[in-house]
């Protein structure tokens, strides 16, 4: 995945402008920053934010080439993964594809089909000459292909993704600055036990309850399916929460110690109004890592969207998927396990991308 | 050296303050009231989940077809089940189900991801790069879908919720424990234990394991409340424990068909999952406030 969470060795030499560490450890406790770079915020779920402030050798096209490259090796580790999938299985994968009633043929039929009688490597070269030409094989309920499958109900969970991704951003940028310039104060708190019910919340369960409480009782919208623009508030809100508490986070820490630099003191000197100075001075800055949290929560809305359009009756990718499971349909699962994976990797390349042209502090030469 | 004044001077901070004795962390764990409010919230599921046969007067697994989908009343203060179950008793036996879910899924993850996250950080090299190149791209599945993937290969049961909630999270620990041993690594008493002439797999259980104590506690409380989460996740999606088993994520699952009707249902196993993975989130704040100070409380 992203590679920006990974540069955790003190002694690997910065590639560009930001890395986030996972580790729950106060960064200072984890020896200097490394050459170059400085310590950042925390992001509100023990991640640090980590800033190169050296010069990029290579110029900006230089740093896209180098990251997408490095995106290469992890997208091929997908596929392997992808392809292991049913076969790491002890057991006969064209039994498990046949199920447990299918006669002896159906299952020498399906063995063929899968192209399980040739070598694993072999096997492999084709999975991915398939792969390259588009074709992630066929249903084994419908027979009809993957892709067709999946194309037919991708632009419901697109829609879906988008708008929670929006939602989220919004929101929780919104409630995040509104919180760092009232500091310990009743909204503070409020806020922040907010975002903790957030993380906390089953995302299918608040689901359950918005719908009980908007559909059932008050018949506001609609109580599942995708029918219509009313219908996509409540799974969009839904979906969101998590991500609304994790950003607010974020840009709350991220305003604070934004507060606090040198610029912003010259600013409030300088007499402008206060204002100018949060919105201008200290937001601007303030958001640089955000985007990257936004980028690592894309992948935490793939997920929970699987769950949510489930609650939801919406006819997205996620729910064909759960319905794959339970069928033991694989080709499809393969299919949509690596659709997700690939978008979150290709968001993530993106973000890492977009952050390296916004912050300012990067230079390229 | 390029590093700013104020990272190193921290830095030294930190270490001087690392060990601190066990009544601080207490005290300072006691004065968060909120972290306290956690700590007596499990309690009380722990206890409540243990004393289910001597409190409850139903058998959570008994069904009374004449009394399907019957709102709250006194003799089932939460109403019953489309089975004429007591959903009182469901959501409280329930409690032990995902305890035991979370407490062996982590130690699960921690078994595998603390001796990698060790081994990485330690001797770096080839042995360093290949275990980062696997858990970025484990990490490319995002959060709950890899759970979900590895359920949908296992397949159902208690063993394989355990197991898939368990693996979809060693990365954390591999991560955290890495970044904890490339920090203690270079420390001098680890030097010195080298030039004493100690065996690398000492300093690793003297030096490098205490000083990751810390975090990983911190981690794992926190870590139980989203394993929690994903197996009724998984649950719900009818992808976990089989039911008449009374998992939280089952039973909403299994409700979801009769909410138009009757709200209690998915109401009450719903709110306990949310309350325990509160519980353990605040516990884990407060954990992270009493043994570093200097940390903000989320």
């Amino acid at each position: 995945m992203p590679p920006s969470i990974d540069e955790d060795s003190p002694q690997e030499t910065p590639a560009y402008g930001v890395a986030i560490y996972t580790a729950l450890v106060p960064p200072p406790a984890r020896g200097p920053a490394p050459r170059g770079a400085s310590w950042g915020e925390e992001d509100g779920c023990g991640r640090y934010i980590v800033r190169w402030d050296g010069l990029v050798t290579g110029g900006f096209l230089g740093f896209v080439a180098r990251r997408t490259a490095a995106a290469i090796p992890t997208l091929f580790g997908v596929t392997v993964i992808v392809f292991f999938m049913i076969r790491i299985l002890p057991g006969d994968p064209a039994r498990l594809v046949a199920g447990l009633l299918a006669s002896d043929d159906e299952v020498a039929r399906i063995r063929v089909q899968l192209g399980l009688t040739k070598p694993l490597v072999v096997q492999y070269g084709l999975f991915l000459d398939h792969l390259l030409r588009g074709d992630l094989g066929k249903s084994i309920k419908t027979q009809a292909p993957v892709t067709s499958e999946i194309r037919s109900r991708l632009p419901q969970t697109a829609l879906l993704a988008a708008t929670a991704t929006t939602v989220a951003g919004v929101l929780g940028i919104a409630s995040g600055i509104l919180v760092s310039t009232r500091k310990y104060t009743a909204v503070d708190y409020l806020v922040t036990v907010l975002a903790l019910a957030g993380v906390s919340i089953p995302v299918f369960w608040l689901g359950l309850m918005l719908m009980l409480l908007f559909a059932v009782f008050l018949h506001l919208v609609p109580a599942g399916g995708a029918t219509g623009p009313l219908s996509i508030i409540l799974p969009s809100i839904t979906l969101a929460a998590f991500s609304i508490a994790i950003i607010e986070r974020m840009t709350r820490n991220s305003m604070l110690e934004s507060l606090q630099q040198d610029y912003v003191r010259t600013a409030r000197a300088k007499g402008l109004v206060e204002r100018a100075v949060v919105y201008r001075h200290a937001l601007r800055n303030a958001l640089i890592p955000v985007v990257t949290v936004l980028g690592l929560q894309f992948g935490t809305l793939l997920g929970g969207a699987v769950l949510t359009e489930t609650t939801f009756a919406w006819p997205g990718i996620g729910r064909l998927l759960v319905d794959s499971i339970e069928a033991r349909d694989y080709p499809i699962i393969q299919g949509v396990v690596l659709l997700f994976a690939v978008t979150f990797l290709l968001v993530n390349l993106l973000v890492d991308l977009l952050y390296g042209y916004i912050d300012p502090r990067i230079k390229y030469g | 050296m390029a590093t700013s004044i104020r990272a190193s001077s921290t830095a030294k901070a930190a270490r001087d303050r690392s060990f601190r004795h066990p009544l601080e962390i207490l005290e300072r764990f006691g004065r968060n009231r909120i972290a306290a409010a956690g700590l007596v919230a499990l309690l009380v599921m722990l206890t409540a989940s243990a004393l289910a046969g001597v409190i409850l007067p139903y058998d959570p697994d008994a069904a009374n077809l004449e009394l399907t989908l019957h709102p709250p009343t006194l003799a089932h203060p939460l109403g019953t089940d489309q089975l004429g179950r007591d959903i009182l008793s469901r959501v409280v036996y329930g409690g032990r189900i995902s305890l035991v879910i979370g407490v062996l899924a982590v130690a699960l993850s921690a078994a595998i991801g603390i001796p990698l996250g060790v081994l990485s950080g330690f001797y770096g090299g080839v042995a360093d790069a290949v275990i980062l190149r696997v858990i970025d791209v484990v990490l490319a599945f995002p959060g709950f879908l890899l759970a979900l993937t590895l359920i949908s290969v296992l397949g159902v049961g208690l063993a394989n919720v355990i197991i898939s909630v368990g693996i979809a999270s060693v990365p954390i620990y591999v991560r955290l424990v890495r970044g904890v041993t490339l920090t203690v690594r270079e420390m001098t008493y680890v030097e010195s234990a080298r030039a004493t002439g100690q065996r690398d797999r000492l300093i690793m259980l003297r030096h490098v394991l205490p000083n990751a104590a810390g975090p990983i506690v911190v981690q794992s409380s926190l870590q139980l409340g989203a394993a929690i989460l994903t197996a009724a996740g998984l649950g719900f999606l009818g992808l976990g424990v089989r039911p008449p088993t009374p998992e939280w994520g089952t039973m909403l699952g299994e409700a979801q068909t009769y909410i138009l009707t009757s709200w209690f249902i998915a109401t009450f196993p719903g709110l306990a999952i949310f309350l325990a993975v509160m519980a353990f989130n605040l516990l884990g704040d407060g954990l992270r406030d009493a043994l570093d100070p200097r940390m903000k409380v989320l």
